[in-house]
């Protein structure tokens, strides 16, 4: 009160918060003389001159003064003063409370973990996601989920970049027009809770509402849509089960443009239901992979990379390790991987996989059409090799392949007993998505839709081009969309509703397996946006939150005793117990697959295939800096998707690098400019889905080249008969690797199993084991610990996630394509890629390559202001507020691992986006150079907590630099190379662990385990 | 007489007419004192300009950051360094001149020395520019760099670091440099005063020429002052552009971290700096009509040292190809094959040409004597010199150890104007110095005619005494 009272200045009258203050004397002896004084402030206020202003100003308040309050009159001016402020907001009041008690658990600056879960193509991954002070800031793999084991790909990293976007939709838009939930509600209560037959547009007024009403019956929901993308949320299909049981007129399509169409038909061919596979690639020792890159984009969960890479561990010359072949079109990171790649035409893959069955005894000879006998020669002894390793072989198949090789892919597993050991299957309510998409355009077309509710997708950019789905969504009088960000599906509804991010509401979503996890927020909505599973519930006239929605559908599951226990229980492990499908034992029905396969086309002419994007996914992510600007694991392409050709069909048709092709099929046609790609099937084209976005937010707009207009619903992923044009224009494409040979230097070092035992010192040699000498005394680092890291190249992937985690973790800023192009991306850590062999056929190999950490490091001698220098921990530290910037470091690294911020990259950061920046590291400012620091804010978080905690050594393992974390599979480890169990210090011990560059002396405390293939005797 | 004839067809003499003194005093004083010319105006007015592009581009440099250049990662130096180290080896010529052939009692120094302390002065200012503004953060690297108490941040230089001794080598040489100009020109100056009329112009030269009143004793400790600044700029010459390549030679860039650069890149400095002072001597010889005292004899001599000095850097081109074959390592190897004959195999030839194929015509006395091919030489070799720099720095660069790091350098308009804005200060520093201060050391050139009259003919003059009575 008394504040308030002092911003009170009144005409004549003096410090009003003192007017109960005994009578005020002046000393008049001190005052030069002709002032008017005065004694009280009763004695003032009975002037004329008060009394007049505060009638004109207040005429209630003068009256108070009239009645004699004084009090009264000074409380109320006050009160009127305060409130006169409040109400000049527009904000409703909302109550706040003072965080006097706290949050539990939370200490000021101090990260909180809560699990979670993120979606992608239908398929779950637990998450663990970190918080500074309510703000998400990290995504880690939730290590107890069994589908993520601590491990999160490179969508999941970027996710958070995608929640502070600040081009999401901020509101719910009517027409275009700023509108109000309030208003969806009452429009929704309206139209799905009255008669709406025969409106055109939604009413306008009550007359108009009251004008389109009829009779109570026309309540069954004829002519309502809903449009989804996968669902896989059991509180999500049982809120719609509700919803479809009160309109049951309704129908609900989801369609999910990499979806697995051609898989789930082929479990159904090969078995009469729909099954689906779960491969278990860490008890394979011989894998056949035909056109699927699952350790890549084909699968959208980590788990093929975990199993896969334990397999790929080999700490003696004693161990085994698996086999990969891989049978494919496009160069994948899968392939990488391979120890054998046979290149081949996608449609040339059902003659191959033919073959196979036919070596197996399964196929008869007439089927098959494998002419190349090269090729013959190949499978030959692939089959062979599968046959000798029956039940612990494993044939998989890409999304690219038809049913029929699906189905046959199921046989040949059964018959080498590979079922209920290599694979398994569950039942799966999933049927192909297509024929229901196909019917919901045709009834639009046909008139018979008056209501579309598409919760979240993209379809007028994504469905087939053929359904043409832009100008079908014209057609519906009433188009709903519930998006995140504005897309072009939403540019065409009538009410565009702003999506919920997955961290800032409640759901739950299922793994591959079936397992639940249930999606915790883990901040309030930023733009007020919704689920889907609230919207249905305002059309349901029930407008529940999420929280209520999630945890009465669990709450109900549970015997009522256990039930907030487990309620509990699955929110904090993030994992909902119990949940994962049963496994059923399938029986494949080798006539019917025959049959299917015979009328399979044969391969011929150019073909096309359609690819999910490493950076957009399916389109969805295109406005994610991040992703955009992470290299793409095999072209090492930003910012663009292109026409991926061989090296002989480029040189055919005369193409290089940047030119821009017409691309045509089937009377349809795009452009696209060419990246010549080693490794690729002659006679085929490979483009990426997901470009070219044209309404998106500013990242994504205009990068890269759409290719839906190709897809139609009768060739979703592969085109035959294909044709290309040049047409003389060229694009420019940002690459952030130019150079893709090793130059004979012995960079990456690699051999092959059977070298290896032989001679298991091969990784060494190139050093030559000599002791270069150091010409100053060595720091012994005899107290505490001191740092490294050792790097498995035969489990890296390649597949991105480190660098995505690094670039969450630390800060990274994005640069654009235009700097990436002048070499400025500023990745901390990078996947060098390198070929080896013909460029028609090459072999790939990929190095994580971040700050090697070096013990002699040339950075540190040439710097003049000494801002990068070493710790006694060993680290090579960059103290970034000392740093002038004279790029020496740079120069004299050899590894190339610094990065400059050549130009302001923060700069114009616009809200929410500041608010993913990890508290704990600097943001760097332009005229800085930065590089890895082996996430020493973890180092130094865990060390302080060791102290806290009273013990000095910290435990292996208790630290993981972001990299390591999220690594899928597993292949960078970090830690305290002073304590000889770490397991750091147990891989460096191995006979394949070398470190690069070391002739310099530079002494890297990065080292890497050589890589290994495990070659077929018979194929090498 | 006929004994002289053929001295003088041997060894042509400095000065030509036999001018007076006072001659010699009008010619070089009259320079700067009749009034300016309407060419000046219009020459200044053009290189003023492009200092100003200079500072405007410097300004939207620090105002956005390096990214305006082309630099990038692998190649974290380019043109800014390049620039500089081509700035700094022109900055050459002036201390040679003015120390080690003065020490060497080279007397052919004197007409030029002066105009070569100048250049080099300008030089150094130019490349000055460089180290400071090729940082991020030109702020702060502007103290940072120095050893002064840093409170605030606890900071104390790493003198490990070759760009720290970089900061001392330049700056004592900027400084000696100058010290050594200002301090030559006390009895021009002089000179000037005791000529000026106008008493504004009396006054300034009045302070600047502290008080010389040329007595016996001031010429004394003016000489002693002058050997000791030439003894004190000899290793100067020689430590500045070491120093500069050990920027390179410290490193464990290939192609940078070798040990004849020092030796290789002093030579290749005083080429480059001999070329410059021949480009300008040979416009201001023609525009001022110096051809009294800067003779053909002078510019000969100039010639002959570019052609040494070009067959220097040719062997050092040479020997560095030898040690990357002989030394039997990869990468090194790599960067000599790549610098010949990868991406920029233009850059590495257009630097063979311009200094070492194109020289070799100085063989020809024809061309050494005729002033059009030297003028065109020496710009062409400057033009090599800078191509030099830059193959060094961009080519070793651009492809070192990890192929996956391998990049190209393309300028930008910023780097050209910013390179053309230096050139355009250089050539505003030295219109100004052509306009207001004695281009020719009046006293030098004095004291070399008073020993050769005193001594008959000039082979005797190595012994004379350096400075007679310069008052004409």
């Amino acid at each position: 009160m008394s504040d308030i009272l002092h911003q009170i200045t009144l005409p004549g009258a003096a410090a009003p918060g003192r007017a109960t203050a005994p009578e005020i004397s002046v000393s008049a002896g001190h005052e030069p003389a002709g002032k008017e004084y005065w004694r009280s402030l009763t004695g003032r206020t009975q002037g004329t001159g008060f009394q007049d202003w505060l009638r004109r100003e207040f005429p209630e308040a003068a009256e108070l003064l009239d009645s004699g309050s004084r009090r009264t009159m000074l409380k109320l001016m006050a009160a009127s003063f305060g409130l006169a402020g409040l109400t000049a907001c527009s904000r409703p009041v909302e109550k706040i409370l003072p965080n006097s008690k706290g949050v539990e658990d939370q200490v000021p600056g101090n990260a909180l973990f809560y699990a979670t879960a993120m979606s992608l193509g239908g398929a779950a991954t637990g998450l663990l996601v970190e918080a500074h002070d309510g703000r998400p800031t990290k995504i880690e793999g939730n290590p107890e989920h069994p589908f993520s084991r601590g491990a999160a790909s490179a969508f999941h990293q970027a996710s958070i970049l995608s929640l502070y976007d600040p081009d999401r939709t901020r509101r719910v838009l009517y027409n275009g027009a700023a509108s109000s939930w309030d208003e969806f509600a009452a429009f929704a209560a309206k139209q799905f809770g009255e008669p709406r037959r025969g409106l055109s547009t939604p009413p306008r007024s009550e007359a108009e509402w009251a004008r389109a009403a009829l009779s109570p019956s026309a309540v069954t929901g004829e002519g309502l849509r809903f449009l989804s993308q996968t669902v896989n949320s059991p509180s999500l299909e049982a809120m719609r089960a509700r919803v479809l049981a009160k309109l049951p007129g309704a129908k609900w399509i989801e369609y999910e443009p990499l979806s697995e169409n051609e898989a789930l038909a082929g479990a159904e061919l090969a078995f009469g239901k729909a099954l689906r596979p779960l491969y278990r690639f860490d008890r394979a020792d011989v894998v056949l992979s035909l056109d699927a890159d699952f350790l890549g984009l084909d699968s959208p969960s980590v788990t093929a990379i975990k199993d896969f890479s334990k397999r790929r561990r080999v700490a003696s010359s004693a161990d085994t390790m698996n086999r990969l072949y891989v049978a494919e079109s496009q160069y994948s990171i899968t392939g990488a991987m391979a120890d054998h790649r046979l290149r081949i035409k996608s449609t040339g893959i059902p003659a191959l996989a033919l073959e196979v069955a036919r070596v197996l005894g399964l196929a008869p000879a007439g089927l098959t059409v494998l002419e190349n006998s090269a090729r013959r020669k190949w499978v030959a002894a692939v089959a062979r090799d599968l046959k000798k390793n029956a039940g612990r072989s494993l044939v998989v198949v890409g999304p690219r392949q038809p049913a029929a090789v699906h189905a046959l892919a199921h046989w040949i597993n059964h018959a080498l007993g590979n079922a209920g050991a290599t694979v398994v299957y569950i039942e799966t309510p999933r049927r192909p998505q297509l024929p229901a998409l196909k019917e919901l355009a045709a009834e639009i077309n046909a008139g018979k839709v008056e209501t579309l509710v598409i919760l979240g997708g993209n379809p007028s950019y994504d469905a087939p081009a053929d359904l043409d789905f832009a100008a079908a969504i014209r057609k519906v009088p009433v188009t709903v969309c519930l998006g995140q960000e504005p897309n072009e599906t939403a540019a065409l509804a009538e009410w565009q509703l702003p999506e919920a991010h997955y961290l800032e509401t409640w759901g739950d979503a299922r793994a591959l397996d079936g397992t639940v996890s249930i999606q915790q927020p883990l901040i309030q909505p930023l733009f007020a946006g919704r689920s889907a599973a609230e919207v249905l519930s305002l059309i349901a006239g029930e407008n529940r939150r999420a929280y209520d929605i999630v945890r009465e559908y669990w709450l109900a599951q549970w015997p009522g005793a256990t039930a907030e226990k487990a309620w509990r229980k699955s929110l904090h492990d993030g994992v909902v117990a119990g949940t994962a499908a049963k496994l059923v034992p399938a029986a494949p029905d080798g006539k019917r697959i025959l049959a299917a396969l015979e009328k399979l086309p044969p391969a011929a002419g150019l073909e096309i295939n359609f690819y999910p994007s490493a950076s957009t996914w399916d389109g969805r992510s295109a406005n994610n800096g991040w992703l955009q600007e992470a290299p793409d694991p095999m072209t090492k392409l930003t910012w663009d998707n292109a026409a991926l050709l061989s090296p002989a069909t480029a040189r055919n048709a005369g193409l290089k690098n940047g030119d821009v092709i017409a691309l045509s099929a089937g009377g349809r046609t795009v452009e696209a400019p060419v990246w010549i790609q080693p490794g690729h099937a002659d006679d085929s084209v490979s483009v990426a889905l997901g470009w070219g976005r044209t309404t998106c937010g500013r990242v994504g707009a205009g990068a890269g080249h759409n290719v839906y207009p190709l897809r139609t619903a009768a060739a979703l992923w592969s085109l035959r008969g294909a044709s290309l044009r040049k047409t003389g224009r060229t694009y420019k494409l940002s690459t952030t690797q130019e150079h893709h040979s090793m130059e004979g230097r012995p960079i990456v070092r690699e051999a092959s199993l059977e070298e290896y035992r032989r001679d298991p010192d091969f990784a060494s040699k190139p050093d030559g084991n000599r002791d270069l000498g150091q010409l100053f005394p060595e720091f012994s680092y005899d107290k505490g610990s001191q740092w490294g890291m050792a790097i498995d190249l035969n489990s890296c992937i390649g597949c991105n996630a480190c660098v995505l985690a690094c670039q969450a973790e630390n800060n990274i800023p994005i640069v654009g394509k235009d700097q990436v192009a002048r070499g400025r991306e500023m990745h901390w850590i990078r996947l060098d890629r390198y070929y080896n062999g013909p460029e028609e056929d090459p072999q790939a190999v990929t190095q994580p390559m971040a700050c090697q950490q070096c013990e002699n490091a040339p950075c540190e001698s040439v710097c003049p202001v000494a801002a990068t220098s070493h710790s006694p921990e060993g680290l090579n530290d960059m103290a970034y507020n000392r740093c002038v910037g004279t790029r020496y470091c740079a120069n004299n690294c050899p590894y190339k691992v610094r990065r400059f911020n050549f130009l302001d990259y923060h700069k114009g950061l616009e809200e929410p986006a500041k608010m993913v920046f990890n508290p704990d590291v600097t943001v760097r400012m332009r005229g800085v150079m930065e590089k890895c620091t082996y996430c020493v804010q973890r180092i130094e978080e865990k060390k302080t907590q060791a102290r806290a905690e009273g013990r000095r050594a910290i435990r292996d393992g208790e630290i993981l630099t972001a990299c390591q974390q999220t690594c899928p599979g597993e292949a960078i480890v970090f830690g305290n190379i002073n304590d000889p169990n770490s397991r750091v210090a147990q891989l460096k011990k191995q006979k394949r662990n070398y470190g690069v560059l070391t002739e310099l002396n530079t002494r890297p405390r990065t080292t890497y385990l050589a890589k290994l293939r495990n070659a077929n005797p018979e194929l090498a | 007489m006929a004994d002289l004839a053929l001295s003088h067809e041997l060894n042509p003499p400095l000065v030509l007419g036999d001018p007076t003194y006072a001659e010699v005093t009008a010619k070089v004083a009259g320079i700067a004192e009749r009034k300016t010319p309407r060419a000046w105006y219009i020459a200044i007015t053009f290189t003023g300009s492009l200092t100003l592009v200079l500072l405007a581009m410097l300004t939207y440099l620090v105002v956005t950051g390096i990214g305006v250049w082309g630099n990038n990662s692998p190649v974290g130096w380019a043109w800014d360094i390049t620039n500089f180290v081509f700035w700094v080896g022109i900055g050459h010529a002036g201390t040679l001149i003015s120390a080690i052939l003065f020490l060497f009692r080279q007397r052919w120094r004197t007409s030029i020395n002066r105009f070569a302390e100048a250049m080099t002065l300008f030089a150094v200012a130019c490349a000055g520019i460089f180290p400071l503004f090729h940082t991020g953060r030109p702020w702060r690297a502007a103290y940072w760099l120095f050893p002064i108490p840093n409170p605030s941040l606890n900071l104390w230089q790493n003198f490990r670091s070759p760009l720290m001794w970089d900061v001392f080598a330049v700056s004592t040489y900027a400084t000696v440099s100058a010290m050594f100009w200002f301090v030559g020109m006390v009895p021009d100056l002089a000179t000037f005063r005791d000529r000026a009329t106008h008493p504004v112009r009396k006054f300034i030269f009045s302070i600047l020429s502290l008080g010389w009143r040329g007595s016996a004793r001031h010429w004394k400790h003016y000489e002693m002052a002058y050997l000791l600044l030439a003894g004190l700029s000899t290793p100067l010459v020689l430590s500045v552009h070491t120093i500069v390549s050990f920027d390179f030679a410290v490193s464990v860039v290939p192609g940078w971290h070798a040990t004849i650069f020092p030796p290789y890149f002093v030579a290749g400095a005083i080429f480059s700096g001999f070329a410059m002072v021949m480009t300008l001597m040979v416009i201001a010889r023609q525009v001022f009509g110096l051809q009294q005292l800067v003779t053909m004899k002078h510019l000969e001599n100039m010639n002959k040292v570019m052609l040494a000095t070009s067959m220097i850097v040719g062997f050092a081109y040479a020997t560095e190809f030898f040690t990357a074959w002989y030394s039997g390592n990869p990468y090194e190897r790599f960067v000599f094959i790549n610098r010949a004959f990868g991406p920029y195999w233009w850059a590495y030839w257009t630097m063979v040409t311009c200094n070492v194929l194109i020289p070799q015509l100085f063989w020809f006395k024809k061309v050494r004597t005729w002033v059009p091919a030297m003028f065109v030489i020496s710009i062409l070799i400057n033009v090599g010199m800078w191509f030099e720099r830059f193959v060094i720095i961009v080519t070793s660069l651009h492809r070192d150890f990890l192929p996956s790091s391998w990049g190209y350098f393309k300028p930008t308009p910023v780097d050209m104007l910013t390179l053309a804005g230096s050139f355009g200060l250089f050539l505003t520093l030295f219109l100004l110095f052509v306009r207001f201060l004695p281009m020719i050391s009046i006293a030098e050139v004095k004291g070399m005619m008073a020993a050769l009259r005193e001594h008959g003919t000039r082979h005797d003059a190595e012994a004379a005494v350096h400075f007679g009575d310069m008052r004409g």
